[in-house]
């Protein structure tokens, strides 16, 4: 009997434009482009070149700051353009794809048999690695540093998120050789969680050699701090691995077919997109293409598009491409619409974990909400609103002020590393003085990933 | 309402970066932002945001605070005609109450708000909403005549000394109407205490029986029985508590009713804008040291104090106006949901304890709420305290267990 954890703190945003259940090829990316700040702390340098081919398994470039692992191409075709920003820093590699994939064969390993290390180097030199992240930090995983556990999600709670099970669909077997490869690769105990509505019952059973623990409540219970929260806890200098699902059935792809999977499902949401729907398409895939079908809705300040959840996506743009974690895509519209005294208006239309609002009568209505930020940033006035959406035993504000005060001892004592940026998303949502604090925890996490790296290349004296 | 936003975005560009009314930015923005929500979109971070900003958030406030308003400019024309002895019309009595409290709203708004935009343009940031709220709560912890200057100086020393010197909203540590009423209080304690000041227009000419000491105060010199306030006389106990309860007693602008506060605190409550937590742990306060004291009521009774029914604290006097609207003021009070039980808890206790045993100070609950604003600070570093050494323990028994 797998356990069940209730969280009662968080908060569902009732969004229009939710993915309905059926799944369509989107038209073929003419160009993908693969995104180095898609990885947290990481120092890429590049191995191609503008005009170099590569096939799907071919690096693209690795990390100076963890050189284990590499990045390697989603697609075969020809690389056209390596993008620089300022200072020379590379924003991606983009490539020309071919119009059917053709991979680089990669030797078989017989996993069953193969010990720990063969493993982590075989995922390393495949491209497969960077699936891998820790918590704390949603850094890629350095090989060398064992977990404690290993968290694959089955459910995702966020804004209009695909459903799991739905991108698993028929890569059952591959997700279950992935289960298999990340416990031996470990060395720890893998945990599948569930939610109790949003999977159906039974489902983690099929894999075993997992712990299964069942969640209830709202978002963000999908993530993965907030899980490993409940079920084992990060003190300093501990590890934990997680790997989104369909990111481990490509791992088992890999050990079973010894090739790159560079396949991708994503849902395709928001209340912009006339029909919501799962598209089977490839990592790194233009935005052009994958909205090349769909007639977005047009409204006055035009639409933003998302590479993520509403919550935590990245403003790409028409021209921009999918993100490496992602696996949905929202397009909502731009709201830098004024209203006329509309502080005291009754406002049926407006979403709020308040009750300010005459919206409390419809409870259960969804909401076609805009970018607009619905007011001003203030000082830290109302307090115990993030505590409302927040299902950790951590105080959410008075971590935040550690880190507003650069005090590390303080940060680490109230938590700081068993939280990541997206659990302030909804505290981000519901901040009354609009005080961003995603990116507060962020560059915190960076400065003491920079900490842990620096530390790796210092000698050790005795 | 299209001309309108035309003029606010044609005169825009004016007070913008590089416009030649550049200085005056947080004033334009007072006004444009009051006339139309403002149309910024999101940057980074979550892409859609909560309806709710501190506008809207201070009007659900304000909001709350017009049943205490309006009971309250109803009751000081009721007890005036009362203590004068005259029989007048319902329209008669409010329009005098009226007349008598809308200069101190209007006097408490036009001076806070004129310090604040001072404040504002001088460091160059946005006009904040916390003195929207504030600007009610002056005038209905204030005795009805109080002399309007007392009321600028008041409103000045809480907005200038109270607020803007820690930063401004969000930053300060008391309560900046708390502030105010406490500089009244030290400052000219004849206008706001002692047994003249509570009804409106009396001066000398007053009836036979009239008295004008606290409620309380007349329970306990009665010795349970009160049978006159103000300038009315009850028939019996449940009388004089049932007017006690619904406001026709004597006391600041807007205390008196028990009820239009809880009104007032049913929308705090249910919009989630003010803090249960605090409402409720304030009144347990207040009703367990009530209770505590009753006990000691045998062994001295010269203190007709500590024979009062715990429940009494919680509907005559500041305590209700406290609990709902003071107490639980965010930046001034704990913020971590334990804390709040804590703070609220301490205040009731507090409150009852200066009232019980220090009769001289009428408004314990004055006292109680600014001392406990000051603890808030230690309240929270304790509760987290424990989080932290939860942690700690945690740490332990992975390393050694």
């Amino acid at each position: 009997m797998a356990k069940t954890i209730h969280l009662k703190k968080g908060l569902d945003i009732r969004l229009v434009g939710e993915a309905a259940l059926s799944i369509e090829p989107a038209s073929v990316s003419d160009t993908v482009m693969i995104k180095p700040t898609d990885f947290v702390g990481i120092k890429p340098k590049t191995l191609v070149q503008a005009g170099d081919e590569v096939l799907a398994g071919s690096p693209l470039f690795f990390d100076k700051n963890n050189p284990d692992f590499k990045v390697v191409s989603p697609v075969s075709g020809e690389v056209v353009e390596v993008v620089r920003g300022p200072k020379r820093v590379l924003l991606g590699i983009k490539i020309l794809a071919d119009k059917s994939v053709r991979s680089l064969e990669f030797p078989r390993i017989d996993a069953q048999n193969a010990d720990a290390d063969t493993l982590t180097h075989y995922l390393c030199d495949h491209g497969a690695w960077a699936f891998i992240r820790t918590k704390p930090f949603d850094a890629v995983a350095f090989p060398d540093i064992k977990p404690k556990a290993v968290v694959v999600s089955g459910f995702d709670s966020a804004p209009l998120a695909p459903s799991v099970e739905f991108l698993l669909k028929g890569k059952e077997e591959a997700f279950k050789k992935g289960l298999e490869v990340l416990a031996k690769v470990s060395g720890a105990k893998v945990f599948l969680t569930t939610h109790t509505k949003a999977n159906s019952a039974g489902w983690a059973n099929a894999f075993s050699g997992t712990e299964n623990v069942a969640f209830s409540g709202a978002h963000p219970a999908g993530s993965v701090s907030v899980q490993l929260h409940h079920i084992s806890p990060l003190n300093k200098g501990e590890f934990a691995w997680y790997v989104h699902a369909e990111d481990v059935a490509r791992i088992g792809t890999l050990i079973l077919e010894a090739r790159f999977d560079g396949s991708r499902r994503i849902a395709l949401t928001g209340s912009s997109v006339n029909k919501p729907m799962y598209l089977e398409t490839i990592q790194g895939s233009s935005m052009a293409s994958l909205l090349k079908d769909q007639k977005l809705a047009e409204t006055e300040f035009g639409n933003r598009i998302i590479s993520g959840n509403v919550l935590t996506g990245d403003e790409v743009g028409q021209d921009g491409y999918l993100g490496f974690y992602h696996h949905q895509v929202t397009v909502i519209p731009e709201g830098k619409h004024r209203e006329f005294f509309g502080w005291a208006a009754p406002g049926f239309d407006k979403f709020s974990l308040s009750r300010t609002f005459f919206s409390w009568i419809t409870p259960g209505k969804k909401y076609a909400l805009t970018t607009n930020m619905h007011g001003e940033h203030r000082a830290f006035v109302v307090t115990g609103e993030y505590e409302k959406v927040f299902p950790m035993d951590i105080y959410p504000v008075q971590l935040l002020k550690a880190i507003h005060n650069d005090d590390i001892e303080q940060q680490e004592n109230l938590g700081i590393y068993e939280v990541s940026p997206e659990d302030f998303a909804l505290c981000e949502f519901v901040c009354t003085s609009k005080i961003e604090s995603q990116s507060m925890v962020r560059s915190a996490h960076d400065l003491l990933y920079g900490e842990l790296v620096d530390s790796r290349k210092e000698p050790v004296h005795h | 309402m299209k001309p309108l936003k035309r003029l606010v975005e044609n005169v825009e560009p004016h007070f913008a970066e590089g416009g030649k009314w550049r200085k005056y930015w947080p004033l334009f923005d007072g006004f444009a932002t009051f006339l139309f929500t403002p149309g910024h979109p999101t940057h980074k971070g979550a892409h859609i945001r909560d309806g709710i900003d501190l506008k809207r958030t201070m009007s659900m406030v304000i909001l709350a605070m017009v049943p205490a308003l309006l009971l309250g400019m109803y009751n000081v024309g009721y007890q005036h005609f009362l203590a004068i002895g005259e029989q007048a019309a319902f329209m008669d009595i409010f329009m005098y109450g009226m007349w008598k409290v809308l200069p101190l709203v209007i006097v408490s708004y036009g001076v806070g708000l004129g310090v604040e935009f001072v404040f504002c343009i001088i460091k160059g940031h946005q006009i904040n909403e916390g003195y929207l709220v504030s600007g009610m709560l002056i005038p209905l912890v204030c005795p009805p005549d109080l002399p309007l200057w007392m009321l600028t100086l008041a409103v000045i020393f809480a907005v200038v000394i109270g607020k803007e010197v820690f930063g401004g909203t969000g930053m300060n540590i008391l309560n900046v109407a708390l502030t105010a009423r406490a500089f009244l209080f030290f400052a000219y304690p004849a206008d706001i205490s002692g047994d003249k000041v509570w009804i409106s227009g009396v001066g000398e000419q007053v009836v036979n029986g009239y008295t004008g000491e606290t409620a309380l105060a007349q329970f306990a010199k009665s010795g349970g029985e009160v049978a006159a306030m103000g300038g009315q006389s009850f028939a019996s106990q449940a009388d004089f508590l049932w007017a006690g309860f619904i406001g026709l007693i004597p006391g600041s602008v807007g205390e008196t009713s028990t009820l239009a506060i809880l009104i007032g605190a049913a929308i705090l409550i249910f919009t989630g804008i003010g803090s249960w937590r605090i409402m409720a742990s304030v009144a347990l306060g207040g009703l367990a040291m009530g209770y505590l004291l009753n006990g000691f009521s045998g062994a001295f009774p010269d203190n007709g104090y500590l024979a009062i029914p715990p429940y009494y604290h919680l509907i005559f006097g500041g305590f209700a106006f406290g609990a709902v609207f003071m107490a639980t003021d965010p930046v001034t009070a704990s913020q971590t949901p334990t804390g709040k039980y804590i703070y609220g808890f301490l205040i009731g206790v507090l409150a009852v304890i200066i009232r019980v045993l220090n009769p001289a100070y009428p408004e314990g609950m004055m006292l109680a709420i600014l001392f406990m604003n000051v603890m808030a600070p230690l309240i929270d570093h304790y509760v987290v305290q424990g989080n932290i050494n939860r942690r700690l323990k945690r740490v332990k028994v992975a390393t050694h267990g």
